[in-house]
């Protein structure tokens, strides 16, 4: 088994075909979505590849230490930073080609119009522990 | 076997060994030892065999002290350690589970440390079942009680404590709603009930009655799918009658003492809500009123929003959107009441865009997906 993070963006991934941003959907095209990724996770539960999913806010702060003595120094948000993670689901997998299809198939949740949002998801590896067996 | 009896044991066979000369942290490992042995040893499904469950929970536990302090004993080659075993009898009469309250909810524990600390000690839930409640590992868990435990190490069991602290702690468990196994909500209000039976004072009582007024309601806050209805839309055939009458009778008790406190004045807030058969029914004159008291109680800005939202329903939005220009418009919250006022001023343009930038600042997934519905319910209606 390997884990895989599947990263969702707030931006910073290249746009997906059904790019409408999510206040502009009908309600009832934000609850089915909703229920897709609650239906995705539960699934994974059952298949027992579901690890971990949790969301981010969209605003955070850059950090950083000052010396001894003095307050870290904080900056931002920044407006123009590039990449903003929305959230991540781990799983765990046999393949890589698993990963990649579950990622798939997470990117085709209902968007605008019910159709898929067909959005870019990124597929990061973990890296694993040292095999017991090495030669 | 009744593990609703066996946890409504705990404070009081933990408050026993402390009183015999057992340290708190000592007993309070041999306390959840003892629980896991009746959960082991008594026979499940078949009523509780044990006429004394309070009793055998005392014996086992003392002796699982005294196993383990003559061990550590032997360990440090401590001779001078000297554990007496008192004559067996009955368990003494008095009740210390105030004490453990307070001990719990000690001011130089922080929050996190004490909440954890009071659903062991005093609920006697075990560690994994608080780790699950609050999503961390169960390992993190275990450290946090035992660096609380450390804490409180030197902290004199009989001085009477801030029954204020302990109410904030219970608050604290309660408002964590539940996930996982344990349902928080329900076990701070049986904590609660459990203080309001050691300890008369209004503001214990104020808070029972508000954590009754609100769990009343739970069937109706979330729709099938999970996503949350806001109160003028919640079907209020849903809401548990019984509870509601038990929280208004016990608010009413509270009041009538005139030593009105913030939970007090909340509870009122909720039992307004609580008693009208619908939303246009509920008297907001009088949410007005108990909100100024609760400024006067507290004058904390998120009472003044609220309050904002309060005088929108009573006197009109301008009304409220005017109370809410005197606020900070970084509050949390401020977009989404706003929001609100705005389109029940007509104006869906703003209204929309306020519930948009609310969403980006919800403090949850499921404040967010209700704040993106409502920006998209005004702007689809705009388009059309």
């Amino acid at each position: 088994m390997a884990k895989y993070l599947l990263l969702k963006h707030y931006r910073g991934a290249p746009a997906a075909v059904n790019d409408v941003p999510m206040d502009q959907w009908a309600p009832e095209e934000i609850s089915a979505h909703m229920q897709y990724m609650n239906d995705f996770a539960a699934r994974l539960e059952k298949t027992g590849e579901f690890v971990d999913g949790q969301a981010l806010a969209p605003e955070g702060t850059w950090v950083r230490y000052d010396g001894e003595g003095r307050p870290p120094v904080t900056d931002g948000p920044f407006a123009e930073t590039k990449d903003l993670i929305a959230g991540w689901m781990v799983i765990d997998v046999d393949s890589y080609e698993r990963a990649i299809e579950l990622a798939g198939e997470l990117s085709a949740a209902p968007g605008a119009g019910g159709k898929p949002i067909h959005e870019w998801l990124e597929v990061r590896p973990f890296y694993g522990t040292t095999p017991t067996i090495t030669e | 076997m009744n593990e609703a009896l066996l946890r409504s044991l705990t404070p009081s066979v933990l408050a026993i060994l402390v009183r015999r000369g057992a340290d708190f942290a000592a007993a309070e490992d041999a306390v959840q030892d003892a629980l896991v042995e009746a959960v082991r040893v008594w026979p499940a499904g078949r009523g509780d065999p044990i006429w004394d469950a309070k009793g055998w929970l005392v014996t086992v536990a003392w002796r699982k002290f005294l196993d383990q302090a003559r061990s550590d004993a032997a360990r440090r080659r401590r001779e001078d350690l000297v554990v007496e075993e008192p004559p067996p009898g009955p368990t003494p009469a008095v009740d210390d589970t105030l004490q453990l309250y307070f001990l719990c909810a000690h001011p130089s524990l922080t929050p996190s440390s004490a909440v954890a600390l009071t659903l062991r000690a005093v609920g006697g839930l075990t560690t994994r079942q608080i780790a699950q409640a609050y999503l961390v590992p169960e390992a993190t868990m275990a450290q946090r009680i035992s660096r609380a435990k450390r804490t409180v190490s030197g902290v004199r069991f009989d001085q009477p404590g801030d029954v204020a602290t302990v109410l904030r702690v219970l608050y604290l468990v309660f408002n964590e709603g539940y996930s996982g196994d344990v349902d928080l909500a329900a076990e701070a209000i049986r904590l609660t009930r459990q203080l309001a039976a050691q300890v008369d004072h209004p503001e214990v009582a104020g808070l029972l009655a508000l954590m009754l007024l609100h769990h009343a309601r739970r069937a109706g806050r979330t729709a099938p799918d999970g996503s949350l209805v806001p109160l003028a839309e919640q079907d209020r055939g849903r809401w548990d009658t019984e509870l509601i009458a038990e929280g208004v009778e016990i608010l009413q008790a509270a009041l009538a003492r005139d030593r009105l406190g913030e939970f007090q004045a909340q509870a009122a807030i909720a039992a307004l809500h609580a008693d009208a058969p619908t939303a246009e029914e509920t008297d907001w004159v009088q949410i007005v009123e108990w909100y100024d008291e609760l400024l006067r109680l507290t004058d904390s800005p998120v009472v003044r929003l609220n309050r904002a939202v309060a005088i929108g329903e009573a006197d009109g939005p301008r009304a409220g959107l005017a109370a809410l220009a005197a606020l900070d418009a970084s509050l949390p919250r401020h977009a989404a009441v706003a929001a609100y006022l705005h389109e029940r001023d007509g104006d869906l343009v703003t209204a929309a865009r306020l519930y948009a930038e609310a969403a980006q600042k919800a403090p949850n997934l499921a404040e967010r997906a209700y704040l993106t519905r409502q920006a998209a319910r005004l702007n689809a209606r705009r388009c059309r």
